[in-house]
């Protein structure tokens, strides 16, 4: 791993991955892996979730592929030196932020959408100047060793090296010096990574996950909130990190969701799911066996049936769930919906409030008023309204957790932004020296006035707004002294109603 | 043994959960009391630091008052337009929908504040905390312990007492407050100790911000106007005795610079603090015994040029140059965090530039050249927090500029409104209007294969004329 790294950063000091032509070459070169090895691709994907090749591409191909698309088109200007608003003393200086790359990144990819969880942020660290080792989940193994495989015939090899391995590579990985480190998993080995970065003091972005409450008001188009919800929580065999966990729901319209989503399972799915190509399986035994688990002494309202040879969970619903049963202890992460019943919003908030921060929260209601109270009373990743999964896809909203639910963001110019470092400059010439002279010792009264007035935006109106407007006059007075005496007066009234009024502020 | 903190963190939670801190105008209020708390106490403040390490109170008005309370107006005159959801650019799926980022605070933060400038750096923090909404503990130095001891007994009376506490601390009970949960940390001060508060923080997954240090590198090439450079790099120097993390730290030149820089910086010295820096109101003292015996050890490396009289009883230690210096000898090996310049030469810029790639990275780099050439290529081709050309110090009076390391000297940053975003969760809402069932009904199962070639038709044309891709 030593070896792998330390050539990673030896190719990153030679400064070759800052030229934005380099950059947006890789970026190409991507983008022509991602088309040229489609079919591979949704292979792997497959053989790993069972997921369909439609599935696979529109989960994973298509969005990043959007993300190269906007990532190239934007780059230019998200890497370009940022002015910012200046006070009075720096009035002749430059002063701006320049984006500029980390160094070494290290992306830690997740086995539920195994390709698009190391390309995205893959695609930011380039985008932003970085070298970058690519460590993908072992246990999607056929998506991992294809990217091992294909990632180096597209990409600089020794930039972006792709690591494999399960828990000793990765362990041994992360004894290693990263620039930042984005990982996405649970929480659990989020806390890991981030002690193994405190070591090296390295910034770190962890995309984790929790329990996302999908509340369901009675004030709602029942039809089609199910749909949607049907839609977010069965996608990928409910291995979604943004989906719906479990649902809050007045008693009385929790038959009517199930009958909801009971047929809008069979619209998707048809009669017999287990034939249907386009659902996925649960990626392996120990998965398979835990939210079998979950399963024990609760009220199955639909489905319940298991394979497991083929690691086939059918989407299932539960009723009456409590709220201390082992399902809402952990993030379920398989086809298993419960249902929980809460009297109304207020004990919906309460209830989440009393939780770790989700991932995401969502929320169905025709009551505008609502859903914003609801989000103003709770916290969470982020929010979709009236719908799941979407708030995902908007490129310009950043994605990431809070508290459990993870540190940090990224998606389009977040990811940018999340590896790259914001370096403030200031460049000052060594002309004007009369004006540094307030700030100099030995000290006195006068330039503390003086000092305060050009170092702060805000200064003290009297006796320094008095000298002010005295050194304006005696500037008017020079400047116009060939006016008539007219003019002079005027522009003696105007200084003074400015004075009266009040000093402007400098911001 | 129970956690003697674990009361205080349930009292500021359950007020945290009441949501009191939310408001503008309680946000508002807590603002305007801390303003009151800088006028009010202004007297009090001149007199602890001048205990704790002999500040001159044109300093402690300059870099301590002035700055808080520009900060304080500043986050007052914005906190309204910063509070705003920020609404972003949707695409063509999403153009009916309300899309935006919500400033939610955080919850429960902790500020750790440092000794050097104990008002500044525990209260500029403060002040984007509360106007982020959050519930606050504060924790100044016990270094600085008049400070502390204002900040502790006086502080309080100002805020809201339930959702803002001051603990005093010393190591062994910052390491208790650490094991309890908090949702974000702010900790400015050392790397060694920065690396405890990550550590302690991934316990919790408590996000961090790190303002930390290093040796910031001050170049000096052979075209500037000597003289002025001087001034500047004095003043950054010797202000606060050396205790300052943007200080230059050391300066690299040529031996022809070298030659006359060593002179025009002692005529500044003497400019500055007259020809017995000791009697000057205007020259600070070391912090503490520890800290003075450490940064007089420093001063056997290389050769004193200008200054090197120490005082114990007064832990001071005059401004001091020192040539022929070593990379490898004591004072080049830590932090000199003290009235300490060493000069290294080197033989050209190029070595300069593989001197200062070959540390640590700083938390600001300094360069100093009346070309606009050399000061372009030394940012190119160096990393640091921040940079400052022609001057030292002056970049951090901007609150436009974020203010953080990168590196050892630390991650994050903040000042002015990067203050209030560093203390909140920048949280995506999309809220979907009404209606257009049918157009979703592209994203759902079943899949007839002759939707997929038409939908990646659609998807191809949006790519090139937008840039943002998206799931139907």
């Amino acid at each position: 791993m030593a070896e792998v790294v330390g050539r990673a950063r030896a190719a990153f000091n030679s400064g070759r991955s800052r030229p934005l032509e380099f950059r947006l070459q890789q970026l190409r070169n991507l983008e022509r892996m991602v088309q040229e090895k489609e079919r591979e691709i949704l292979a792997a994907i497959g053989a790993d979730l069972h997921k369909c090749g439609h599935n696979a591409y529109s989960h994973e191909i298509m969005g990043v592929l959007g993300e190269l698309a906007l990532t190239m088109e934007k780059l230019p200007s998200w890497a370009a030196p940022r002015p910012v608003k200046k006070n009075l003393l720096t009035l002749r200086d430059e002063a701006y932020i320049n984006p500029e790359p980390l160094g070494v990144v290290l992306v830690i990819g997740a086995w539920n959408y195994p390709f698009v969880l190391v390309m995205q942020p893959l695609i930011g660290a380039i985008a932003a100047g970085n070298a970058v080792v690519v460590k993908p989940s072992e246990v999607s193994e056929h998506t991992s060793q294809l990217i091992a495989d294909i990632l180096p015939q597209y990409l600089d090899p020794e930039l972006y090296p792709v690591v494999t391995g399960g828990v000793p590579e990765t362990t041994e990985l992360l004894a290693q010096r990263f620039d930042h480190i984005l990982y996405t998993g649970n929480s659990t080995v989020g806390k890991i990574v981030m002690a193994a970065a405190a070591k090296h003091l390295t910034p770190v972005t962890l995309e984790l996950g929790g329990k996302s409450p999908c509340y369901i008001d009675t004030d709602c188009d029942l039809a089609v909130a199910c749909r949607r919800i049907t839609w977010g929580k069965y996608m990928n065999c409910g291995q979604t990190c943004i989906a719906p966990d479990y649902i809050l729901c007045h008693p009385s319209i929790q038959s009517q969701v199930v009958e909801n989503i009971k047929a809008t399972l069979q619209e998707f799915y048809g009669e017999d799911v287990k034939k249907c190509p386009d659902y996925e399986r649960i990626i392996n035994k120990r998965h398979f066996k835990r939210i079998m688990s979950l399963l024990e002494g609760q009220k199955i309202a639909l489905g319940g049936e298991t394979d497991e040879a083929s690691c086939f969970i059918a989407p299932t619903i539960l009723t009456d769930v409590s709220a201390e049963s082992k399902v809402m202890e952990e993030e379920i992460f398989g086809p298993v919906l419960p249902i929980v019943s809460v009297k109304n919003v207020d004990e919906a908030i309460e209830f989440i409030n009393r939780r770790e921060k989700p991932l995401a929260l969502y929320v169905f209601s025709n009551n505008k008023k609502l859903i914003k109270r609801v989000i103003s009373e709770t916290s969470s990743g982020g929010v979709t309204g009236n719908d799941v999964i979407m708030h995902f896809f908007l490129a310009t909203l950043p994605f990431g957790g809070v508290g459990n639910s993870g540190m940090g963001s990224y998606h389009g110019k977040h990811s940018f932004d999340t590896f790259s470092h914001h370096r403030s400059c200031l460049i000052k010439d060594l002309k004007m020296e009369g004006t540094n002279m307030v700030r100099y010792p030995p000290s006195s009264q006068k330039k503390l006035g003086w000092a305060k007035f050009f170092l702060l935006k805000r200064f003290n109106k009297g006796r320094v707004g008095l000298i002010m407007l005295a050194l304006l006059g005696v500037v008017a007075a020079v400047v116009i002294k060939n006016h008539q005496s007219v003019l002079k007066r005027k522009a003696l009234l105007v200084a003074l109603a400015v004075q009266r009024r009040g000093w402007p502020s400098l911001c | 043994m129970s956690d003697p903190y674990a009361g205080l963190l349930s009292r500021l939670r359950a007020a945290w959960l009441s949501g009191r801190t939310r408001p503008l105008e309680y946000r508002t209020a807590q603002l305007e009391a801390l303003g009151r708390f800088l006028e009010e106490k202004q007297q009090d403040i001149l007199e602890a630091t001048a205990l704790d390490m002999g500040k001159p109170s044109f300093e402690v008005e300059l870099s301590e008052i002035s700055i808080c309370r520009s900060e304080l107006n500043h986050t007052l005159n914005n906190l309204g337009a910063w509070m705003k959801d920020e609404n972003v650019d949707k695409n063509w799926a999403t153009q009916l929908d309300s899309a935006f980022i919500r400033k939610d605070p955080y919850g429960v933060v902790l500020i750790i504040g440092p000794w050097n400038y104990p008002i500044n750096l525990l209260l500029v923090p403060l002040i984007g905390a509360i106007a982020a909404g959050n519930c606050v503990v504060l924790k100044p130095s016990e270094i600085s312990r008049n400070m502390e001891r204002l900040v502790a007994e006086a502080l309080p009376s100002y805020l809201d007492k339930d959702c803002f506490a001051v603990v005093t601390a010393g190591v062994e009970e910052t390491a208790r407050l650490l094991e309890n949960k908090f949702d974000y940390i702010f900790f400015t001060g050392s790397p060694s100790v920065g690396r405890i508060i990550m550590t302690a923080a991934a316990k919790h997954l408590t996000p961090v911000t790190l303002e930390l240090g290093g040796k910031n590198p001050c170049y000096v090439s052979d075209t500037c106007n000597v003289q002025n450079v001087a001034r500047r790099v004095a003043w950054g120097r010797f202000f606060n005795a050396g205790q300052t993390c943007i200080a230059p730290d050391y300066v690299l030149c040529s031996l022809e610079m070298q030659e006359r820089l060593v002179p025009a910086l002692r005529e500044a010295i003497t400019e500055f603090y007259g020809p017995e820096p000791q009697n000057s109101p205007d020259f600070a003292r070391i912090v503490g015994d520890k800290q003075f015996k450490r940064v007089r050890a420093l001063l056997s490396s290389g050769r004193v040029a200008i200054g090197g009289e120490t005082d114990e009883k007064e832990r001071y230690i005059a401004p001091t140059v020192l040539v022929d210096v070593q990379e490898d000898e004591p004072v080049m090996r830590e932090e000199i965090f003290g009235p300490v310049l060493p000069i290294l030469t080197v033989s050209s810029e190029e070595e300069a530039i593989t001197f200062i790639n070959a540390r640590e990275r700083p938390l600001t780099l300094y360069v100093f050249s009346s070309s606009k050439k050399v000061v372009r290529r030394l940012l190119e081709r160096t990393s640091s927090g921040g940079f400052c050309a022609n001057d030292t110090i002056m970049h951090m009076t901007l609150t436009s500029l974020p203010f953080g390391g990168i590196g050892h000297s630390g991650m994050g940053c903040y000042h002015g409104r990067f203050t209030f975003e560093t203390f909140s969760h920048l949280r995506s809402a999309l809220l979907r209007a009404d209606g257009r069932e049918a157009l979703n009904s592209l994203r759902y199962p079943p899949y007839a294969p002759r939707r997929l070639p038409l939908l990646r038709i659609a998807m191809e044309n949006r790519r090139r004329r937008t840039a943002a891709c998206t799931l139907l």
